[in-house]
């Protein structure tokens, strides 16, 4: 598909990865947020707010004592038609759980940003993505961005693929704590106009509570119902790939941005024998260490992956059939999981299972906690990959980085 | 649930009364009124299973489970599943919940006019799943003619028995025990010597370090007491008892919705029933219309007419008894035992007090005369069994004096 050049005017503008979700926010004219802060997502919270003192954005601000009732000001505010922005991270998004279960089957387009973080203790304030995946079961969408260009681009996006009435989930945009969060790069922003092209306002129908559309919503349910509720949410579920794929040709149709697939990246895989994924931030220094290799003949490719709920899984079974080996870099882990691996390896593996062609698959588990993932570090993975590919024998799963 | 198909298991029983099949696992279900009898019914289902470890039967009990059950008041049921061996028991554990049943006894009569749990499923009849030959135990002072008035048909016959008695206490959190429980006992040890024998509940009683005499004595009264009617087939209310049809994912609303309604509707689908066990009676001559009773009822239940009185709409109200203590007349709201209205039902009694006011009073005060009952629906006995149902007379007197 060819891209045009981008509608309308784009303002060039140097922002952290909270600050970007925030000029999204903006843009989305979103109604409703409440806050309570935890690091790395207090960012956002403070530029939401910034925004709304500068007279930027009209929008009820409300500070709630924890996470969990800020979780429920915004699915409430959500069930009564307005569009809401809400976050939080690590064990903040935790506390909240409660009201994270219950959104999906409620079917409020509750938009979330989690600020990846590591699942305390000890205290640690750096990226792990196991904060996120504990609701990937749950009807959550879960997008993961690789810099602030992307959380801006996905902000817009998670608004418009949730807000579907085809669709109709919460979606959380994963933004790696500090590494994304907290670092300042140029991202294009567009204007307004485009972005009312791309975003239709949203709407409820007949699901808005509303004293003139009489309707309970979640009344008290017992076990004669749950059962078809979790069906109806299924049925949702899968509609959501179909318009995921939509709203990425309109993305890249105005804002000539997003790349040919709307699930993952793929970068200098043409001829690569082998491949790493990924999601998030690391695949920085892996496309560094792809570059390096391949100056050095290496055929090696990375992928990063974008949508980990709805999980692309055939999409991803027929690309990745094209590779001898797959080194999956999981910022996350699953303990006492098949083969003891990361939750993406998991699920990576079962999506496989039923591909004609399936390529050996080893796992990494690195960068937890915050600690840098390096292209040198990429080397060791690509290497074992490579060893992998070749068919030599190398552990299924391997840490890397971590001190013996 | 509404609409279970009977299992395998009573297929196989189909044209043999439930007592003359010895051999096979047998079910009895207690029903109560949640929280209020919820010791009671636990405890009489553990008596059965371990009358019945005398004779080497195994057994189990299984509380009905549901968010609603265990509320003030709220119908609910207990079962305990008796069988001569692990493979008949397992056989019938495997339905969860039984589907037919051998035994049912009712600890409160006002459950006699229909069970529900749950608003939405509708008022099941008492004996819905009595077998072919089944038992109904109803502790009660009323007749089986005034019971059955209430009770529905079954195509084939079955037995009714009676045993004196009001609604038990003796099953609230703090368990006041007065004995209900082992009259129970002794009526099933009666009628259905099948379940288990006098002597083997007796055996169970005389181990217990914390029975003494006068549980075997109670015992034994209920086993002498208890009434027995053999009930044809045929008699009995008519039953217009439908089935509940639950929808499929595809029919239901998305997103966990149900349509509501506008203000001043009253939802058609979720009226109360079976889990009230008293009413209030007006008195429209009385009435000040200060409209304190519509403005505390926590059901909106009250109407408001044109001339500014309040009836209670009974298909909405569920007997709770606070409008008659924030009516700041004497007696003009008085609660009555809701059995005393098997001919009205929940009808409308404003325009029968608008139409003939003498009339009105004079039925009015009939209907206290006979059921006036206070604030909580029960009969607060504090004494040991009222055996002869002789104490629960009393007191009901002295309530009233």
């Amino acid at each position: 598909m060819t891209v045009a050049r981008p509608r309308g005017r784009q303002i060039e503008k140097l922002t952290t990865g909270t600050q970007a979700v925030a000029q999204a926010v903006k843009l989305a004219d979103v109604d409703v947020t409440a806050a309570y802060p935890i690091r790395p997502y207090d960012g956002v919270m403070q530029a939401v707010a910034k925004l709304i003192a500068d007279g930027e954005l009209e929008c009820e601000y409300i500070v709630a004592e924890g996470e969990h009732s800020q979780f429920e000001i915004c699915k409430h505010a959500s069930a009564v038609g307005s569009r809401v922005f809400v976050g939080s991270s690590g064990v903040g998004w935790m506390y909240a759980m409660e009201s994270l279960a219950v959104t999906p089957s409620l079917r409020l387009p509750v938009v979330a940003m989690i600020g990846n973080r590591a699942l305390d203790d000890p205290g640690a304030f750096g990226v792990e993505h196991n904060d996120a995946m504990v609701v990937r079961d749950l009807g959550w969408l879960l997008f993961w961005v690789e810099d602030a260009q992307e959380c801006f681009d996905a902000t817009l996006m998670a608004y418009r693929v949730g807000e579907d009435r085809r669709v109709s989930f919460p979606v959380g945009i994963c933004v790696d704590g500090a590494f994304i969060t907290h670092s300042q790069t140029l991202i294009e922003i567009p204007d307004q106009e485009t972005v009312n092209e791309f975003l239709p306002p949203y709407d409820l129908g007949d699901r808005l509570l509303h004293p003139d559309n009489p309707i309970t919503i979640a009344p008290q349910a017992n076990e004669d119902w749950v059962m078809e509720i979790r069906k109806q949410t299924d049925e949702a579920a899968r509609r959501v790939k179909g318009v995921i794929r939509e709203a990425h040709d309109d993305f890249r149709r105005l804002f000539g941005r997003g790349g040919d697939n709307p699930f993952f990246e793929e970068y200098m895989t043409e001829d690569a024998e082998y491949v790493l994924l990924g999601m998030g931030s690391l695949g920085l220094p892996a496309k560094v260490m792809v570059r390096r290799l391949r100056g050095r003949g290496e055929k090696v490719g990375f992928i990063r992956l974008k949508w980990f709920r709805p999980f692309p899984d055939e999409e991803l079974a027929e690309s990745l059939g094209r590779f001898r080996a797959v080194g999956v870099i999981d910022r996350d882990y699953s303990y006492g999981s098949p083969q003891q691996g990361g939750v993406l390896f998991t699920d990576l593996r079962a999506a496989l299972y039923d591909a004609e062609r399936r390529p050996r698959l080893v796992d990494f588990i690195g960068g937890l906690g915050g600690r840098e993932l390096t292209p040198e570090m990429m080397d060791e993975m690509a290497e074992i990959t490579r060893r992998a590919a070749r068919g030599e024998d190398v552990p299924t799963v391997s840490w890397i980085g971590v001190r013996e | 649930m509404a609409g279970r198909e009977p299992g395998a298991a009573a297929e196989a029983l189909e044209g043999r009364a439930s007592t003359e099949v010895l051999e096979e696992a047998k079910s009895v279900e207690f029903t109560y009124r949640g929280i209020f009898q919820k010791t009671l019914a636990a405890n009489l289902c553990k008596h059965v299973v371990m009358a019945n470890r005398r004779r080497e039967w195994l057994g189990s009990t299984i509380q009905r489970y549901s968010d609603s059950p265990e509320r003030n008041g709220v119908p609910a049921k207990q079962f305990a599943v008796i069988a001569p061996d692990e493979e008949r028991l397992q056989e019938h554990l495997a339905k969860y919940e039984p589907g037919e049943l051998d035994v049912i006894t009712v600890l409160d009569d006002t459950l006699c006019d229909g069970v529900e749990s749950w608003a939405f499923y509708g008022r099941q009849p008492i004996n819905l799943r009595l077998r072919r030959g089944g038992t109904l135990i109803v502790v009660s002072h009323r007749s089986a003619e005034e019971l059955l008035r209430v009770i529905p048909r079954k195509p084939w016959p079955w037995t009714l028995a009676i045993l004196p008695g009001t609604p038990s206490m003796g099953g609230l959190w703090v368990y006041r025990d007065d004995g209900t429980d082992m009259r129970v006992l002794g009526a099933i040890a009666k009628v259905r010597p099948d379940i288990f024998e006098l002597e083997a509940v007796e055996e169970v009683v005389e181990e217990d370090e914390k029975l003494g005499d006068e549980h075997l004595e109670a015992l034994r009264s209920g086993y002498e007491e208890v009434r027995v009617y053999e009930v044809a087939s045929g008699e009995g209310k008519e039953d217009d008892y439908e089935p509940v049809r639950l929808p499929g994912y595809r029919e239901m609303r998305e997103a966990i919705i149900v349509e509501a309604c506008k203000p001043g509707e009253r939802n058609p689908d979720y009226k109360t029933s079976s889990d009230r066990t008293m009413r209030p009676l007006v008195d429209f001559d009385a009435c000040i219309k200060c409209r304190q009773c519509w403005l505390d009822c926590p059901d909106e239940a009250f109407d408001v007419t044109e001339e500014g009185y309040f009836p209670v709409n009974y298909d909405y109200c569920t007997g709770c008894g606070l409008c008659s203590q924030v009516c700041p007349v004497e007696d003009c709201i008085v609660m009555v035992n809701d059995l005393e209205f098997i001919e009205e039902g929940n009808q409308d009694v404003f325009p029968k007090w608008k139409e003939d006011p003498e009339g009105y009073r004079e039925w009015r005060e009939e209907k206290i005369a006979r059921g006036r009952v206070r604030h909580s629906g029960y009969f607060n006995t504090d004494v040991w069994a009222p055996v002869d149902g002789g104490t629960a007379e009393r007191s009901r007197e002295e309530e009233r004096g």
